[in-house]
């Protein structure tokens, strides 16, 4: 496959490609790391057997071929209940805060084809706390969020998922909130009820809602530091007072200003408190 | 603190954490070129190689953190679960994107990316293990013209890696663990 590649992209020409990318659309990659980048657009070219000027040219004036390069660029690996300790830091030192209040908005912001917010869901529905939540999940890949809509997965990943769900700790079984059907599972409708998936570029789009918390896992390491920048002052704007921020394992806020607005609530876990 | 100019890359897998404690144990007290080491680990198990080694060696011995400053002198581990990447400004950047011969940290993913980021001023190690990562990337290592030196297949504890290199790619460097430890106790 990738073997029979004719052309090696350099890094002058990826910055072409993202100069004109912005140019004829609304996708701004300005901020993207660049190595990771580099990789993902040779991967689009070798799947499509295209060199630079191929991939110019379908930029340009191929129908819809924009999108589908977005939703090939863009990383989408994820699971259910990724990083499972995660998931039982915030039983432990989040949710006993959201109880005090009445209505609570989520937005998991780069949320792939979904796993992460119906594991969200699973554990809110555990704590007695989904019936007042709502979850927002968005993403920049409108493929992965079709995906996400129909809630069935492959059968064959809930083995690690549901290892990844006992080692949370919690008392039920996940096989409780799917059915298996042939090869695929279906999450249950009590736990698709309270959310709805919508695109957002985190990159150019702005505040559209306040939220008690918000999560952004595995999205910023894709990101550089002014962008990550942008994105942590769209969600500090986008917190309500005391609204929690959760990040990847390997993302932190540290290296930002804004970090002074917050409070460390579980340093592993990179889970923040808006306090001023 | 400086950025490194120079980077020392190495890549082991299964069979080579002691060789690589050993390495690091050879290094003299400072050199200049920062020293980038992937060994594919199981993520469940949280070894904490770096800590071991920090204190063994009363060095410095850090997880590659995303965004950080490849600096001179450094000793880097990537971290379990992400692949590590060279970024062109001389940063580490990471990335959860599909392992790489079932492997994330993927081997290649940082020699590609370094090579095309320290082209020559590249030297890379390949150790034991029992997969064929790491040949892609000495492939793009060599094209850039870096340094590449592969453990001897017959002093590695599982040979398919290094063997699998050696027949992928002409000039490659075979070096006996004597000689690979060596380079680190004289490095400068
Ligand atoms: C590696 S996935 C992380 C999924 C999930 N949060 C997790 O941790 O498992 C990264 C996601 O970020 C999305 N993404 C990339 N750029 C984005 C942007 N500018 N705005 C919103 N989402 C973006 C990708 O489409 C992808 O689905």
């Amino acid at each position: 496959m990738a073997k029979l590649t004719s052309s090696h992209i350099s890094f002058q020409e990826l910055e072409d490609i993202i100069e004109l990318l912005g140019k004829v659309s609304g996708f701004n990659l300005v901020g993207y790391s660049k190595s990771s980048l580099k990789r993902r657009v040779q991967r689009v070219l070798d799947l499509e057997r295209m060199d630079i000027v191929d991939l110019k040219n379908a930029i340009v004036n191929v129908e819809g071929f924009r999108t589908y390069l977005m939703n090939e660029i863009t990383v989408n690996v994820t699971e259910m209940f990724r990083d499972p300790f995660y998931y039982a830091a915030l039983r432990t030192d989040v949710f006993p805060y959201l109880e005090t209040f009445p209505r609570l908005k989520f937005w998991s912001a780069g949320c792939s084809s979904g796993e992460e917010v119906y594991s969200l869901a699973i554990m809110l529905t555990e704590a007695r706390l989904y019936n007042r939540s709502f979850i927002y999940g968005t993403d920049v890949n409108s493929h992965v969020l079709e995906v996400a809509k129909k809630a069935i997965y492959p059968l064959k990943n809930f083995k690690l998922y549901t290892e990844n769900y006992n080692a949370t700790g919690s008392f039920r079984s996940l096989s409780d909130y799917y059915t298996a059907m042939y090869d695929a599972a279906i999450i249950h409708a009590d736990i698709r009820k309270n959310m709805l998936f919508s695109q957002h570029n985190l990159a150019t789009d702005y505040v559209f809602n306040e939220f008690q918390f918000i999560s952004c896992r595995n999205v910023l390491i894709y990101f550089d530091l002014e962008l990550q920048n942008r994105i942590f002052h769209l969600f500090y704007e986008s917190l309500s007072e005391f609204g929690f921020l959760c990040l990847g394992t390997k993302e932190t806020l540290f290296n930002h200003e804004i970090m002074a607005k917050f409070k460390v609530i579980n340093k592993k876990f990179n889970i923040y408190q808006k306090i001023k | 603190m400086e950025k490194a100019n120079e980077v020392v890359l190495v890549g082991g897998s299964a069979g080579s954490y002691t060789l690589i404690t050993d390495m690091m144990a050879a290094l003299p007290e400072t050199f200049s070129p920062a020293i980038i080491i992937v060994i594919h680990r199981n993520p469940r198990f949280t070894t904490k190689i770096e800590d071991t080694l920090s204190t063994r060696l009363q060095k410095e011995v850090v997880q590659a953190a995303d965004k950080a400053a490849i600096l001179k002198g450094g000793i880097y581990f990537a971290a379990p679960g992400y692949h590590l990447l060279v970024e062109p400004d001389k940063t580490f950047s990471l990335d959860i994107s599909e392992r790489i011969h079932f492997s994330r940290p993927s081997i290649d993913v940082l020699f590609e990316t370094a090579a095309d980021v320290f082209l020559d001023r590249c030297t890379a190690f390949l150790l034991s293990g029992a997969n064929q990562d790491g040949t892609d990337g000495i492939r793009q290592l060599q094209r850039m013209g870096a340094k590449v030196i592969v453990q001897s297949p017959t002093e590695a504890s599982i040979s398919t890696m290094p063997k699998h290199a050696i027949e992928a790619s002409e000039r490659v460097d075979i070096y006996s663990n004597r000689q690979i430890l060596s380079y680190f106790r004289n490095l400068k």
